[in-house]
Protein backbone atom coordinates (compact mmCIF):
# COMPACT_ATOMS: atom_id res chain seq x y z
CA UNK A 1 0.00 0.00 0.00
CA UNK A 2 0.90 3.61 -0.94
CA UNK A 3 0.24 6.72 1.20
CA UNK A 4 -1.72 9.14 0.16
CA UNK A 5 0.33 12.42 0.02
CA UNK A 6 0.56 15.34 -1.62
CA UNK A 7 1.00 14.71 -4.70
CA UNK A 8 -1.55 12.43 -4.75
CA UNK A 9 -4.13 15.13 -3.78
CA UNK A 10 -2.94 17.67 -5.75
CA UNK A 11 -3.62 14.72 -8.82
CA UNK A 12 -7.31 14.77 -7.30
CA UNK A 13 -7.38 18.36 -7.26
CA UNK A 14 -6.92 18.36 -11.24
CA UNK A 15 -8.84 15.97 -12.21
CA UNK A 16 -11.67 18.04 -10.08
CA UNK A 17 -10.25 21.10 -11.95
CA UNK A 18 -11.73 18.61 -15.19
CA UNK A 19 -14.91 17.85 -13.52
CA UNK A 20 -15.73 21.57 -12.63
CA UNK A 21 -15.22 22.52 -16.30
CA UNK A 22 -17.00 20.26 -17.77
CA UNK A 23 -20.17 20.14 -15.91
CA UNK A 24 -19.77 24.17 -16.29
CA UNK A 25 -19.45 24.04 -20.61
CA UNK A 26 -22.25 21.34 -20.35
CA UNK A 27 -24.60 23.72 -18.27
CA UNK A 28 -23.63 26.82 -20.07
CA UNK A 29 -23.85 25.02 -23.69
CA UNK A 30 -26.74 22.98 -22.55
CA UNK A 31 -28.81 25.86 -21.17
CA UNK A 32 -28.31 27.89 -24.48
CA UNK A 33 -29.77 24.95 -26.33
CA UNK A 34 -31.67 24.32 -23.82
CA UNK A 35 -34.14 27.62 -24.46
CA UNK A 36 -33.97 26.67 -28.16
CA UNK A 37 -35.46 23.33 -27.33
CA UNK A 38 -38.08 24.77 -25.01
CA UNK A 39 -39.42 27.49 -27.32
CA UNK A 40 -39.18 24.92 -30.21
CA UNK A 41 -41.20 22.36 -27.99
CA UNK A 42 -43.83 25.35 -27.09
CA UNK A 43 -44.38 26.74 -30.42
CA UNK A 44 -47.53 26.89 -32.51
CA UNK A 45 -45.47 24.88 -35.85
CA UNK A 46 -46.83 21.02 -35.19
CA UNK A 47 -43.17 19.55 -36.96
CA UNK A 48 -40.63 21.87 -34.38
CA UNK A 49 -43.02 20.34 -31.86
CA UNK A 50 -42.92 16.82 -32.69
CA UNK A 51 -39.04 17.09 -33.45
CA UNK A 52 -37.77 18.37 -30.42
CA UNK A 53 -40.02 15.98 -28.64
CA UNK A 54 -37.95 13.44 -30.34
CA UNK A 55 -34.89 14.55 -29.47
CA UNK A 56 -35.66 15.17 -25.28
CA UNK A 57 -37.52 11.07 -25.97
CA UNK A 58 -34.03 10.25 -27.68
CA UNK A 59 -32.06 11.42 -24.42
CA UNK A 60 -34.18 10.99 -21.39
CA UNK A 61 -34.50 6.60 -23.24
CA UNK A 62 -31.21 6.04 -23.01
CA UNK A 63 -28.52 5.94 -20.55
CA UNK A 64 -26.04 8.95 -20.19
CA UNK A 65 -23.37 6.33 -20.77
CA UNK A 66 -24.24 5.59 -24.21
CA UNK A 67 -25.07 8.81 -25.46
CA UNK A 68 -20.85 9.32 -24.75
CA UNK A 69 -19.86 6.48 -26.65
CA UNK A 70 -22.20 7.34 -29.22
CA UNK A 71 -20.89 11.41 -29.46
CA UNK A 72 -17.49 10.17 -28.67
CA UNK A 73 -16.71 7.85 -31.86
CA UNK A 74 -19.55 9.36 -33.54
CA UNK A 75 -17.84 12.82 -34.12
CA UNK A 76 -14.48 10.89 -35.33
CA UNK A 77 -16.42 9.61 -38.12
CA UNK A 78 -17.05 12.69 -39.04
CA UNK A 79 -13.62 13.55 -40.42
CA UNK A 80 -12.85 16.01 -37.45
CA UNK A 81 -10.19 15.54 -35.90
CA UNK A 82 -10.89 16.66 -32.06
CA UNK A 83 -9.50 15.87 -28.61
CA UNK A 84 -11.48 13.41 -26.16
CA UNK A 85 -12.33 17.02 -24.53
CA UNK A 86 -14.33 18.20 -27.41
CA UNK A 87 -15.83 15.39 -27.81
CA UNK A 88 -17.22 14.71 -23.78
CA UNK A 89 -17.77 18.66 -23.84
CA UNK A 90 -20.29 18.19 -27.01
CA UNK A 91 -22.09 15.06 -25.62
CA UNK A 92 -22.77 16.94 -22.49
CA UNK A 93 -23.93 19.73 -23.79
CA UNK A 94 -26.34 17.85 -25.83
CA UNK A 95 -27.69 15.61 -22.87
CA UNK A 96 -28.18 19.41 -20.68
CA UNK A 97 -30.27 20.66 -24.01
CA UNK A 98 -32.57 17.79 -23.75
CA UNK A 99 -33.26 17.70 -20.36
CA UNK A 100 -33.12 21.86 -19.57
CA UNK A 101 -35.31 22.06 -23.00
CA UNK A 102 -37.81 19.80 -21.26
CA UNK A 103 -37.72 21.68 -17.67
CA UNK A 104 -38.11 24.57 -19.29
CA UNK A 105 -40.80 23.69 -21.69
CA UNK A 106 -42.93 22.79 -18.27
CA UNK A 107 -41.92 26.14 -16.22
CA UNK A 108 -43.14 28.00 -19.77
CA UNK A 109 -46.19 25.97 -20.01
CA UNK A 110 -46.73 26.78 -15.92
CA UNK A 111 -47.03 30.35 -16.04
CA UNK A 112 -50.46 31.54 -16.37
CA UNK A 113 -52.00 31.71 -19.90
CA UNK A 114 -53.54 34.86 -18.81
CA UNK A 115 -49.90 36.22 -19.50
CA UNK A 116 -49.89 35.54 -22.84
CA UNK A 117 -53.50 36.82 -23.50
CA UNK A 118 -52.26 40.06 -21.96
CA UNK A 119 -49.04 40.32 -23.85
CA UNK A 120 -51.12 39.88 -27.01
CA UNK A 121 -53.33 42.31 -25.61
CA UNK A 122 -51.00 44.67 -25.05
CA UNK A 123 -50.03 44.26 -28.95
CA UNK A 124 -46.39 42.70 -27.98
CA UNK A 125 -45.02 40.28 -30.67
CA UNK A 126 -43.41 37.04 -30.34
CA UNK A 127 -39.60 37.89 -29.15
CA UNK A 128 -41.11 40.95 -26.47
CA UNK A 129 -43.66 38.50 -25.03
CA UNK A 130 -41.36 35.75 -24.43
CA UNK A 131 -38.04 37.90 -23.67
CA UNK A 132 -39.79 40.02 -21.55
CA UNK A 133 -42.87 38.40 -20.32
CA UNK A 134 -43.27 34.65 -20.18
CA UNK A 135 -39.49 33.88 -19.90
CA UNK A 136 -38.56 35.73 -16.49
CA UNK A 137 -41.51 34.00 -14.96
CA UNK A 138 -40.77 30.48 -16.32
CA UNK A 139 -36.91 31.11 -15.57
CA UNK A 140 -38.41 31.76 -11.81
CA UNK A 141 -40.57 28.98 -11.91
CA UNK A 142 -37.70 26.79 -12.86
CA UNK A 143 -35.22 27.23 -10.88
CA UNK A 144 -35.49 24.11 -8.09
CA UNK A 145 -35.28 21.74 -11.20
CA UNK A 146 -32.65 23.27 -13.27
CA UNK A 147 -30.88 23.26 -9.60
CA UNK A 148 -31.29 19.56 -9.28
CA UNK A 149 -30.14 19.00 -12.79
CA UNK A 150 -26.85 20.67 -12.00
CA UNK A 151 -26.91 18.06 -9.78
CA UNK A 152 -27.31 15.67 -11.77
CA UNK A 153 -24.83 16.99 -14.27
CA UNK A 154 -21.96 17.29 -12.05
CA UNK A 155 -22.39 13.66 -10.60
CA UNK A 156 -22.99 12.36 -14.58
CA UNK A 157 -19.61 13.99 -15.85
CA UNK A 158 -18.05 11.14 -13.31
CA UNK A 159 -19.12 8.53 -16.51
CA UNK A 160 -16.32 10.70 -18.87
CA UNK A 161 -14.06 8.19 -16.61
CA UNK A 162 -15.42 5.23 -18.30
CA UNK A 163 -14.66 6.62 -21.98
CA UNK A 164 -10.96 7.58 -20.18
CA UNK A 165 -11.53 11.09 -19.97
CA UNK A 166 -9.33 12.07 -16.56
CA UNK A 167 -11.94 14.00 -14.51
CA UNK A 168 -12.23 13.22 -10.85
CA UNK A 169 -13.58 9.87 -11.15
CA UNK A 170 -10.45 8.76 -13.25
CA UNK A 171 -8.35 10.02 -11.26
CA UNK A 172 -9.39 8.69 -8.22
CA UNK A 173 -9.43 5.28 -9.66
CA UNK A 174 -5.37 6.08 -11.29
CA UNK A 175 -4.67 6.47 -7.72
CA UNK A 176 -6.56 3.83 -5.90
CA UNK A 177 -4.66 0.91 -8.16
CA UNK A 178 -1.24 3.26 -7.79
CA UNK A 179 -1.69 3.16 -3.71
CA UNK A 180 -3.70 0.14 -3.38
CA UNK A 181 -6.35 2.13 -0.81
CA UNK A 182 -9.17 1.72 -2.80
CA UNK A 183 -12.03 2.62 0.05
CA UNK A 184 -9.66 5.58 1.26
CA UNK A 185 -9.62 6.89 -2.30
CA UNK A 186 -12.90 6.58 -3.28
CA UNK A 187 -13.90 7.81 0.31
CA UNK A 188 -12.16 11.05 -0.71
CA UNK A 189 -13.35 11.71 -4.00
CA UNK A 190 -17.74 10.98 -3.01
CA UNK A 191 -16.68 13.80 -0.13
CA UNK A 192 -15.79 15.86 -2.65
CA UNK A 193 -18.25 15.21 -4.72
CA UNK A 194 -20.82 15.90 -1.89
CA UNK A 195 -19.16 18.93 -1.24
CA UNK A 196 -20.41 20.47 -4.27
CA UNK A 197 -23.44 18.96 -4.56
CA UNK A 198 -24.92 18.86 -1.08
CA UNK A 199 -25.05 22.87 -1.07
CA UNK A 200 -26.76 22.79 -4.52
CA UNK A 201 -29.39 20.34 -3.82
CA UNK A 202 -30.12 22.24 -0.36
CA UNK A 203 -30.61 25.49 -2.14
CA UNK A 204 -33.11 24.06 -4.66
CA UNK A 205 -34.97 22.65 -2.24
CA UNK A 206 -34.88 24.75 -0.03
CA UNK A 207 -36.18 27.24 -2.88
CA UNK A 208 -38.70 24.94 -4.01
CA UNK A 209 -40.18 24.56 -0.28
CA UNK A 210 -39.65 28.63 0.01
CA UNK A 211 -41.98 28.71 -3.32
CA UNK A 212 -44.42 26.32 -2.54
CA UNK A 213 -45.25 28.49 0.62
CA UNK A 214 -45.74 31.52 -1.57
CA UNK A 215 -48.06 30.02 -4.02
CA UNK A 216 -50.21 28.88 -1.20
CA UNK B 1 -12.19 10.52 -45.50
CA UNK B 2 -15.12 8.38 -46.02
CA UNK B 3 -16.32 6.22 -43.61
CA UNK B 4 -18.26 2.79 -44.16
CA UNK B 5 -20.61 2.01 -42.17
CA UNK B 6 -20.72 -2.22 -41.27
CA UNK B 7 -23.97 -2.59 -38.72
CA UNK B 8 -23.26 -6.09 -40.09
CA UNK B 9 -20.52 -7.04 -37.92
CA UNK B 10 -22.66 -5.92 -34.76
CA UNK B 11 -25.67 -7.97 -36.14
CA UNK B 12 -23.96 -11.26 -36.38
CA UNK B 13 -23.09 -10.64 -32.74
CA UNK B 14 -26.80 -10.52 -32.30
CA UNK B 15 -27.44 -13.41 -29.68
CA UNK B 16 -24.41 -11.26 -27.11
CA UNK B 17 -26.79 -8.35 -27.30
CA UNK B 18 -30.07 -10.46 -26.75
CA UNK B 19 -28.18 -12.06 -23.52
CA UNK B 20 -26.99 -8.56 -22.59
CA UNK B 21 -30.17 -7.10 -23.08
CA UNK B 22 -32.02 -9.42 -20.54
CA UNK B 23 -29.02 -9.19 -17.91
CA UNK B 24 -29.76 -5.84 -17.95
CA UNK B 25 -33.71 -6.46 -17.34
CA UNK B 26 -32.79 -8.92 -14.64
CA UNK B 27 -30.32 -5.85 -13.15
CA UNK B 28 -33.00 -3.34 -13.34
CA UNK B 29 -35.78 -5.67 -11.95
CA UNK B 30 -33.64 -6.93 -8.55
CA UNK B 31 -32.51 -3.35 -8.17
CA UNK B 32 -35.75 -2.01 -8.61
CA UNK B 33 -37.29 -5.01 -5.90
CA UNK B 34 -34.51 -3.96 -3.41
CA UNK B 35 -34.78 -0.15 -3.79
CA UNK B 36 -38.69 -0.61 -2.94
CA UNK B 37 -37.94 -2.83 -0.06
CA UNK B 38 -35.07 -0.61 1.35
CA UNK B 39 -37.43 2.74 0.08
CA UNK B 40 -40.23 1.00 2.70
CA UNK B 41 -37.83 0.17 5.82
CA UNK B 42 -36.60 3.50 5.51
CA UNK B 43 -39.49 5.63 5.14
CA UNK B 44 -40.51 2.89 8.71
CA UNK B 45 -36.82 4.02 10.06
CA UNK B 46 -37.39 7.91 9.07
CA UNK B 47 -40.42 7.72 11.90
CA UNK B 48 -38.45 5.91 14.37
CA UNK B 49 -38.58 6.94 18.04
CA UNK B 50 -34.76 7.15 18.02
CA UNK B 51 -32.92 10.20 16.95
CA UNK B 52 -29.70 8.34 16.23
CA UNK B 53 -32.20 6.09 13.53
CA UNK B 54 -33.78 8.61 11.69
CA UNK B 55 -30.37 11.15 11.37
CA UNK B 56 -28.96 7.98 9.71
CA UNK B 57 -31.58 7.44 7.59
CA UNK B 58 -31.23 11.28 6.30
CA UNK B 59 -27.47 11.06 5.79
CA UNK B 60 -27.60 8.08 4.00
CA UNK B 61 -30.60 9.80 1.77
CA UNK B 62 -28.59 12.86 1.35
CA UNK B 63 -24.65 11.06 0.58
CA UNK B 64 -26.27 8.50 -1.86
CA UNK B 65 -28.39 11.41 -3.76
CA UNK B 66 -25.27 13.65 -3.85
CA UNK B 67 -22.52 11.29 -4.92
CA UNK B 68 -21.98 9.99 -8.62
CA UNK B 69 -23.42 6.63 -9.24
CA UNK B 70 -20.00 5.24 -10.58
CA UNK B 71 -18.36 6.40 -7.36
CA UNK B 72 -20.74 4.04 -5.32
CA UNK B 73 -20.27 1.25 -7.32
CA UNK B 74 -16.48 1.51 -7.14
CA UNK B 75 -16.91 1.56 -3.47
CA UNK B 76 -19.15 -0.85 -2.73
CA UNK B 77 -17.25 -3.09 -5.29
CA UNK B 78 -13.85 -2.82 -2.83
CA UNK B 79 -15.87 -2.61 0.22
CA UNK B 80 -17.57 -5.97 0.25
CA UNK B 81 -14.38 -7.92 0.02
CA UNK B 82 -12.93 -6.07 2.59
CA UNK B 83 -16.07 -7.14 5.09
CA UNK B 84 -15.37 -10.60 4.07
CA UNK B 85 -18.07 -10.63 1.23
CA UNK B 86 -17.08 -11.83 -1.71
CA UNK B 87 -19.92 -11.75 -4.82
CA UNK B 88 -19.74 -11.75 -8.39
CA UNK B 89 -19.77 -8.20 -10.01
CA UNK B 90 -23.64 -8.70 -10.93
CA UNK B 91 -24.64 -9.10 -7.61
CA UNK B 92 -22.69 -6.79 -5.87
CA UNK B 93 -23.99 -4.31 -8.84
CA UNK B 94 -27.58 -5.18 -7.99
CA UNK B 95 -26.44 -4.09 -4.34
CA UNK B 96 -25.35 -1.05 -5.80
CA UNK B 97 -28.43 -0.39 -7.63
CA UNK B 98 -30.80 -1.17 -4.93
CA UNK B 99 -29.09 1.30 -2.43
CA UNK B 100 -28.74 3.71 -5.26
CA UNK B 101 -32.52 3.37 -5.64
CA UNK B 102 -32.94 3.00 -2.49
CA UNK B 103 -32.37 6.34 -1.39
CA UNK B 104 -34.35 7.91 -4.06
CA UNK B 105 -37.11 5.86 -3.13
CA UNK B 106 -37.48 6.78 0.35
CA UNK B 107 -37.58 10.41 -0.66
CA UNK B 108 -40.52 9.81 -2.96
CA UNK B 109 -42.02 7.42 -0.77
CA UNK B 110 -42.08 9.71 2.19
CA UNK B 111 -43.52 12.15 0.26
CA UNK B 112 -46.50 10.48 -0.59
CA UNK B 113 -47.69 9.47 3.26
CA UNK B 114 -46.86 12.87 4.19
CA UNK B 115 -49.37 13.91 1.15
CA UNK B 116 -52.23 11.74 3.30
CA UNK B 117 -54.29 14.61 5.29
CA UNK B 118 -54.50 13.72 9.26
CA UNK B 119 -58.06 15.11 8.63
CA UNK B 120 -59.07 12.37 5.89
CA UNK B 121 -57.81 9.33 8.32
CA UNK B 122 -59.76 10.85 11.61
CA UNK B 123 -62.92 11.58 8.96
CA UNK B 124 -62.11 7.61 7.98
CA UNK B 125 -62.64 6.46 11.73
CA UNK B 126 -65.54 9.40 12.15
CA UNK B 127 -67.36 7.16 9.53
CA UNK B 128 -66.51 3.96 11.56
CA UNK B 129 -63.87 2.02 9.57
CA UNK B 130 -61.82 -0.50 11.24
CA UNK B 131 -58.08 0.48 11.23
CA UNK B 132 -57.27 -1.62 9.20
CA UNK B 133 -59.55 -0.32 6.26
CA UNK B 134 -58.29 3.52 7.13
CA UNK B 135 -54.29 2.51 6.31
CA UNK B 136 -55.89 0.31 2.75
CA UNK B 137 -58.87 2.78 1.66
CA UNK B 138 -57.59 6.22 2.90
CA UNK B 139 -53.76 5.99 3.78
CA UNK B 140 -52.62 3.52 1.00
CA UNK B 141 -54.50 3.37 -1.79
CA UNK B 142 -54.32 7.32 -2.59
CA UNK B 143 -50.79 7.57 -1.46
CA UNK B 144 -49.57 4.52 -3.84
CA UNK B 145 -51.26 6.83 -6.65
CA UNK B 146 -49.25 9.67 -5.25
CA UNK B 147 -46.15 8.01 -5.87
CA UNK B 148 -47.00 5.82 -8.83
CA UNK B 149 -45.64 8.70 -11.16
CA UNK B 150 -42.66 9.31 -9.44
CA UNK B 151 -41.49 6.03 -8.22
CA UNK B 152 -41.84 4.66 -12.06
CA UNK B 153 -39.49 7.59 -13.49
CA UNK B 154 -36.93 6.46 -11.05
CA UNK B 155 -37.42 3.04 -12.00
CA UNK B 156 -37.06 3.65 -15.51
CA UNK B 157 -33.51 6.03 -14.57
CA UNK B 158 -32.43 2.87 -12.56
CA UNK B 159 -32.66 0.76 -15.52
CA UNK B 160 -30.48 3.20 -17.96
CA UNK B 161 -28.07 3.59 -14.68
CA UNK B 162 -27.15 -0.19 -15.15
CA UNK B 163 -25.08 0.76 -18.24
CA UNK B 164 -22.59 2.15 -15.88
CA UNK B 165 -22.23 -1.62 -14.15
CA UNK B 166 -20.45 -2.62 -16.77
CA UNK B 167 -17.57 -0.63 -15.04
CA UNK B 168 -17.55 -3.98 -12.78
CA UNK B 169 -17.91 -5.48 -15.30
CA UNK B 170 -21.13 -6.86 -14.32
CA UNK B 171 -23.16 -9.10 -17.02
CA UNK B 172 -25.81 -6.64 -19.07
CA UNK B 173 -25.80 -5.13 -22.55
CA UNK B 174 -22.76 -2.19 -22.52
CA UNK B 175 -20.77 -4.93 -21.14
CA UNK B 176 -21.62 -7.02 -23.92
CA UNK B 177 -21.57 -3.54 -26.30
CA UNK B 178 -17.40 -4.10 -25.20
CA UNK B 179 -16.73 -7.19 -25.62
CA UNK B 180 -17.97 -6.32 -29.35
CA UNK B 181 -16.61 -3.35 -29.76
CA UNK B 182 -13.16 -5.01 -28.78
CA UNK B 183 -13.67 -7.87 -31.57
CA UNK B 184 -15.25 -6.00 -34.24
CA UNK B 185 -13.40 -2.50 -34.10
CA UNK B 186 -17.08 -1.14 -34.91
CA UNK B 187 -17.48 1.29 -32.28
CA UNK B 188 -19.79 3.88 -33.81
CA UNK B 189 -22.03 0.74 -34.96
CA UNK B 190 -22.02 -1.37 -31.85
CA UNK B 191 -23.32 2.02 -29.48
CA UNK B 192 -25.92 3.07 -32.04
CA UNK B 193 -27.41 -0.23 -31.69
CA UNK B 194 -27.01 -0.67 -28.43
CA UNK B 195 -28.82 2.87 -27.65
CA UNK B 196 -31.31 2.22 -29.62
CA UNK B 197 -31.88 -0.73 -28.02
CA UNK B 198 -31.63 1.03 -24.55
CA UNK B 199 -34.40 3.45 -26.25
CA UNK B 200 -36.80 0.20 -26.66
CA UNK B 201 -36.20 -1.27 -23.54
CA UNK B 202 -37.24 2.62 -21.43
CA UNK B 203 -40.17 3.03 -23.99
CA UNK B 204 -41.55 -0.80 -23.47
CA UNK B 205 -41.50 0.02 -19.81
CA UNK B 206 -42.80 3.39 -19.78
CA UNK B 207 -45.66 1.72 -21.93
CA UNK B 208 -46.07 -1.05 -19.35
CA UNK B 209 -46.41 1.63 -16.29
CA UNK B 210 -48.88 3.39 -17.99
CA UNK B 211 -51.13 0.12 -18.86
CA UNK B 212 -50.50 -0.79 -15.01
CA UNK B 213 -51.71 2.95 -13.77
CA UNK B 214 -54.54 2.81 -16.34
CA UNK B 215 -55.79 -0.19 -14.92
CA UNK B 216 -54.92 -0.13 -10.70
CA UNK B 217 -55.33 3.80 -10.51
CA UNK B 218 -58.36 4.06 -12.45
CA UNK B 219 -59.82 5.34 -8.73
CA UNK B 220 -60.37 9.44 -7.71
CA UNK B 221 -58.13 10.30 -4.69
CA UNK B 222 -60.16 13.26 -3.25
Amino acid sequence: MGPIGENEFFFLMQGLKWTVLLAIVGFIGGGIFGILIALLRTSKTKVARRITAGYIGVFQGTPLLMQLFVVYYGVALLGIEVNAWIAVAIAFTLHASAFLGEIWRGSIEAVPKGQTEAANALGLHYVSRMKDVILPQALKISMPATIGFLVQLIKGTSLAAIVGFIELTRAGQIISNQTYRPLLVFGIVGAIYFIICWPLSHAGSGLEKRMAKAAR
Amino acid sequence: MTYTFDFGAVLDRAPELLWGSLGTLGLALAGMLLALVIGILGVVARTSKSEITRTLVIVFVEVVRNTPFLVQIFFIYFALPLMGIRLNPTVTAIIALGINGGAYAIEIIRGGVESVSRGQIEAGFALGLHKADVFRLIVLKPALRAIYPSLTSQFIMLTLTTSVCTSIAAYELTSAAQRIESDTFRSFEVYFTVTAIYLVISTLMMGLFALISRHYFNYPTR
